[in-house]
């Protein structure tokens, strides 16, 4: 491979000299990182810090009888034993609801449980010590009498009457349900001429981010202030969180994100133990800090997906599809996540399923229950993965029910590409989509018929492979319909602050964050081309509420297409209070005149007048010399919130090619395509290892990845060595390509790419493998994750 | 602790260190807590996820399977000695370049794994790059850029030494 360096594309509307947009640049920060020189929260120490450990249940749902303190208490460098009810008096609870998600209930959790332990991993008690070991080995000493309650485990039978009722003030273990229909879904499958009905089955799994949670909590009584360093995708959210539930003032809260060591969704939630973290650090009057361990992570990270999705399709000898169907059932732990809740999961899965297709007639039930388990929540590609797994899955059974080629039938019901602005069966708004041309553009690229004539030959050989194909659509640059007016306090609007200092470099200040995505290095692009400097005159600050404008983070794919639009937007704003400035020292109109490459030039003949390092030196040390009365303005802010749209809709399609070994039940990977539109390429290498990192995110779910728990509640694989990720060797390489529809609401026309790689590779790495598999008469596979041995069973092997 | 300290001395990236360390202290957070060396990062502390990988007499190892204590009298090597020297300084310029990572938790160990593939000179294909990086968990990247860069450096050396 040879690595190319990076040229300036063709020309569109949004360049200028110095256009970095489209161009893959490499990232700013990143020798920071490669030489070992980042700064993790995991790396902070303060002067008089403390660590904490926590005692956690070892029980799935168990009554607090008693803690004994008194032996932990002298243990070596223990500073203080703390329990649930004790920190009570410091923190408030909470409740994870959202009015928009009709009905919706939780119970109160607080930062340490507090009479009653309800899933294996919760923190009954806090030991604060010099160190972590000093920590955990006091934390061997704290003796918990407990008394076991029984343990709601299986989804399926939470809302019978019998089952215990986890919080006896919620009536039941319901936590959510949406109905939806619309069209004329009965008649629909009575005039079909095949309807295909089939379950699937979405293991439970998580993010395993490299750097486990990690926060310092700082509460300093003389400023009567609180500092914390924490590795999260949202600081404006969690400084008011942490602000609320302590009684402060947010603006007594500062929390500063440096580097973040992977995310993926798992740090943008609130955690009880975090949140203790921080209660026990006003409670101690000095810094504590709290590092999740492996263990730690694998039973308190918020988990994902652990769906049961009962799916029907039907379709006449043409190929229409005539109607989709889907029963949606799910387990999310003992209680709805705050503050953005657990029933978004499945509600983005009724939402999501069919998306692609113009099939208007659509029946979806969600239930979202209660268990003593870990909480689950919101993990990359939130409900995409699973709806476009139960769409895709279905259409590719279909087609094979009535001998029609996948790409034929996909080609006969995706949503035609003139036909925008248009929705879905299920309400979502689509501006402008191009499932069509990526189709074309995926065919092309992957050589489909030469493919599928190896793969012919190969049969014959006796060597199985599959091909596999997934449409999708994602959720990106979402408005405040995504949370805010469900009454969350997460912003959906994003600011950047620009300025210029006094040798003429650039500044800029963004509410969104950065976790390796390279948002920092969008925001420069954004910059350095609507204002007009090179990218080396640029330097990014995010990830602190001191003094950062007012902003959401980085989740959802928002960072590009919102905090890139604004930063665009800030730009091109100082871009005119410099010009005013240059206007008045040159006696030109501003108009005239012109910034590239840090000069202001004659906007028609690009002759250079004055360098930007002369007119800050003029601005800030001699301002004495400007006309009277003329104030030069070297800072300029701008926000940006999406309006036209409640969210940015994209779309792809990927595939995978595929071979199967039928005496091991082994899955070679041998290729994968994603073609994928997110409007405007902001910076092309960005966007496909976006698209990589994020397919093998879904490989890895559809083939490794599960959390599995016994019916006691216990978690059996809480390791890395138990619970598979992807690792080097089984991945293959991935081949990216790309349509653009920019969208119309910014003038950019970026939307979001995070999700798309994880949203599709589910989906149709379980239809190559059934494609491998269909002509040895086995059974479809639809239980993820498809393990060597579901597919020994499933060809009757074992 | 101090009466369950044991006293060792070896050299970190070339450098002579003496320190008290409890028996049960993994070399990583020795790095990490007595020196000061954060660049070694703690992902899993039971050998899967490579993140802490450094050198220890030439050869790499896990820094949380290790302890302290076996490392008197070694030569250790970690990712602030392997940039100040200079010796990986093509293989980080190639992560750059190629964004090679994200996050960067797992990089400062993915590129003393590639150093030590490529020690041996000779230019590996993509599956055997792939083969020996195997120890080093990147939830990023999804591994195809990493084999990207580490390839071609590999070419790059080859080229040089002709």
């Amino acid at each position: 491979m040879k690595i190319t360096a990076d040229s300036p594309p063709t020309l569109s509307a949004l360049d200028r000299p110095n256009s970095y947009i489209g161009r893959s640049v490499p990232r700013p920060n990143l020798a920071r990182l490669t030489q070992g020189r980042g700064q993790y929260v995991s790396d902070v120490t303060l002067p008089r810090m403390a660590h904490v450990a926590f005692v956690r249940s070892p029980h799935a749902h168990a009554r607090i009888v008693s803690i004994a303190t008194d032996a932990a208490k002298t243990s070596p460098g223990v500073i203080a034993v703390v329990t649930g009810a004790e920190l009570a008096k410091v923190m408030t609870p909470w409740v994870g609801v959202l009015t928009h998600l009709k009905g919706l209930k939780s119970a109160p959790q607080s930062p340490i449980a507090v009479d009653v332990a309800c899933w294996q991993g919760e923190a009954v008690c806090a030991v604060v010590a010099r160190s972590r070991a000093e920590a955990e080995d006091a934390c061997e000493l704290v003796e918990v009498a407990y008394e076991d309650l029984p343990a709601v485990t299986d989804p399926e039978t939470a809302l019978d009457a019998r089952t215990h009722v986890i919080h006896a003030s919620l009536g039941d273990n319901l936590c959510f349900e949406r109905k939806l229909e619309a069209g004329a879904v009965d008649k629909a499958f009575a005039e079909s001429d095949a309807v295909v009905e089939t379950t699937f089955v979405f293991g439970r799994h998580t993010g395993v981010t490299n750097e486990p949670r990690a926060i310092v909590a700082d509460w300093n009584p003389g400023d009567q202030r609180l500092t914390v360093y924490q590795g999260t995708q949202a600081p404006h959210m969690m400084q008011d969180l942490f602000a609320k539930h302590l009684g402060l003032a947010a603006d007594q809260v500062r929390v500063l994100t440096k580097d973040v060591g992977g995310s993926f969704g798992i740090k943008v939630h609130t955690y009880a133990d975090e949140m203790a973290t921080v209660a026990l650090s006003k409670l101690l009057k000095r810094p504590v800090k709290f590092v999740a361990d492996r263990i730690e992570s694998f039973v308190t990270d918020i988990h994902a997906r652990d769906q049961r999705v009962k799916g029907k399709i039907g379709v006449t000898k043409d190929g229409t599809i005539t109607a989709f169907e889907i029963d949606v059932l799910t387990g999310i732990g003992p209680y709805s996540v705050y503050p953005r809740t657990s029933g978004i999961e499945a509600n983005q899965v009724v939402n999501l399923t069919g998306g692609p297709y113009s099939c208007p007639n659509y029946r979806a039930q969600a239930r979202v229950v209660f268990q003593n388990k870990n909480v689950m929540c919101q993990y990359r590609a939130v409900g995409h993965p699973i709806a476009v797994a139960v769409t895709e899955g279905l259409v590719e059974l279909a087609a094979a029910k009535i001998g029609m080629d996948p790409l034929e039938i996909r080609r006969r019901n995706l949503i035609a590409d003139d036909a925008y602005p248009c929705g879905s069966a299920s309400g979502l708004k689509f501006e402008k989509l191009s499932h069509h041309e990526a189709l074309a553009h995926l065919d092309t690229m992957m050589n489909y018929a030469g493919v599928r004539a190896e793969q012919s030959k190969l049969r014959k050989q006796g060597i199985y492979r599959g091909i596999g194909f997934a449409s999708f659509i994602e959720v990106t640059n979402p408005s405040a319909a995504f949370y805010g007016v469900g009454g969350a306090r997460i912003t959906s609007q994003d600011g950047a602050t620009v300025k210029l200092d006094a040798q003429g470099a650039i500044i800029i200040h963004s509410g969104v964050t950065e976790q390796g995505q390279g948002a920092e290095a969008v925001l420069a692009q954004c910059v350095a081309s609507s204002f007009g400097v090179s990218l080396d005159k640029v330097r990014v600050v995010t990830g602190d509420t001191d003094n950062t404008p007012y902003g959401g983070g980085t989740w959802a794919s928002r960072a590009a297409g919102i905090g890139g639009e604004a930063a665009w937007q800030a730009g091109k704003a100082l871009r005119g209070n410099v010009l005013a400035v240059a206007g008045a020292m040159l006696q030109a109109k501003p108009e005239d005149l012109d910034i590239r490459n840090s000069v202001v030039v004659d906007k028609a003949s690009g002759t250079e007048r004055l360098t930007l390092a002369e007119l800050a030196r003029v601005a800030y040390f001699r301002p004495d010399t400007l006309p009277p009365g003329f104030q030069a303005e070297l800072m300029a802010t701008r926000h940006y919130v999406p309006r036209a749209w409640p969210f940015a809709f994209t779309n792809g399609i990927q595939a995978s090619y595929l071979e199967i070994d039928t005496d091991t039940g082994f899955v070679k990977l041998i290729d994968h395509w994603c073609i994928e539109d997110c409007g405007t390429i902001i910076n092309p290498q960005l966007v496909d290892e976006q698209i990589r990192g994020g397919v093998v995110q879904g490989i890895g779910a559809a083939l490794f990845e599960q959390c599995l728990y016994d019916e006691r509640g216990q978690m059996l694989n809480g390791n890395m060595a138990d619970y598979l990720v992807p690792m080097a060797v089984e991945m293959p390489d991935i081949q990216c390509g790309h349509v653009v529809s920019p969208t119309a609401d910014s003038e950019l026309g970026a939307k979001g790419a995070g999700e798309a790689g994880t949203a599709g590779a589910p989906a149709c790495i379980m239809n190559a493998i059934n494609d491998a598999l269909r002509p040895l008469g086995a059974k479809p596979l639809t239980d993820m994750p498809f393990t060597p041995g579901k597919i020994l069973q499933a060809l009757g092997k074992v | 602790m101090s009466d369950l300290g044991i006293d060792i001395s070896l050299t970190v990236n070339g450098e002579q260190v003496s320190e008290r360390v409890e028996p049960r202290q993994t070399l990583v957070d020795f790095l990490r807590d007595n020196l000061g060396l954060t660049g070694s990062h703690v992902g899993c502390e039971h050998g899967v996820c490579g993140a802490c990988t450094v050198r220890v007499d030439g050869a790499i190892v896990r820094g949380c399977l290790m302890l302290a204590v076996q490392c008197a009298g070694s030569q250790v090597e970690t990712i602030e000695g392997l940039s100040d020297s200079g010796e990986v300084a093509d293989l980080q310029a190639a992560f750059e370049q190629r964004n090679a990572l994200q996050c960067g938790f797992c990089t400062p160990g993915m590129i003393a794994t590639a150093q030590d593939l490529l020690a041996g000179g000779g230019v590996p294909s993509r599956d055997e790059i792939r083969e020996h990086i195997s120890g080093n968990y990147c939830r990023c990247t999804g591994y195809h850029a990493i084999v990207d860069a580490v390839e071609a450096v590999a070419l790059q050396r080859a080229g040089a030494a002709k």
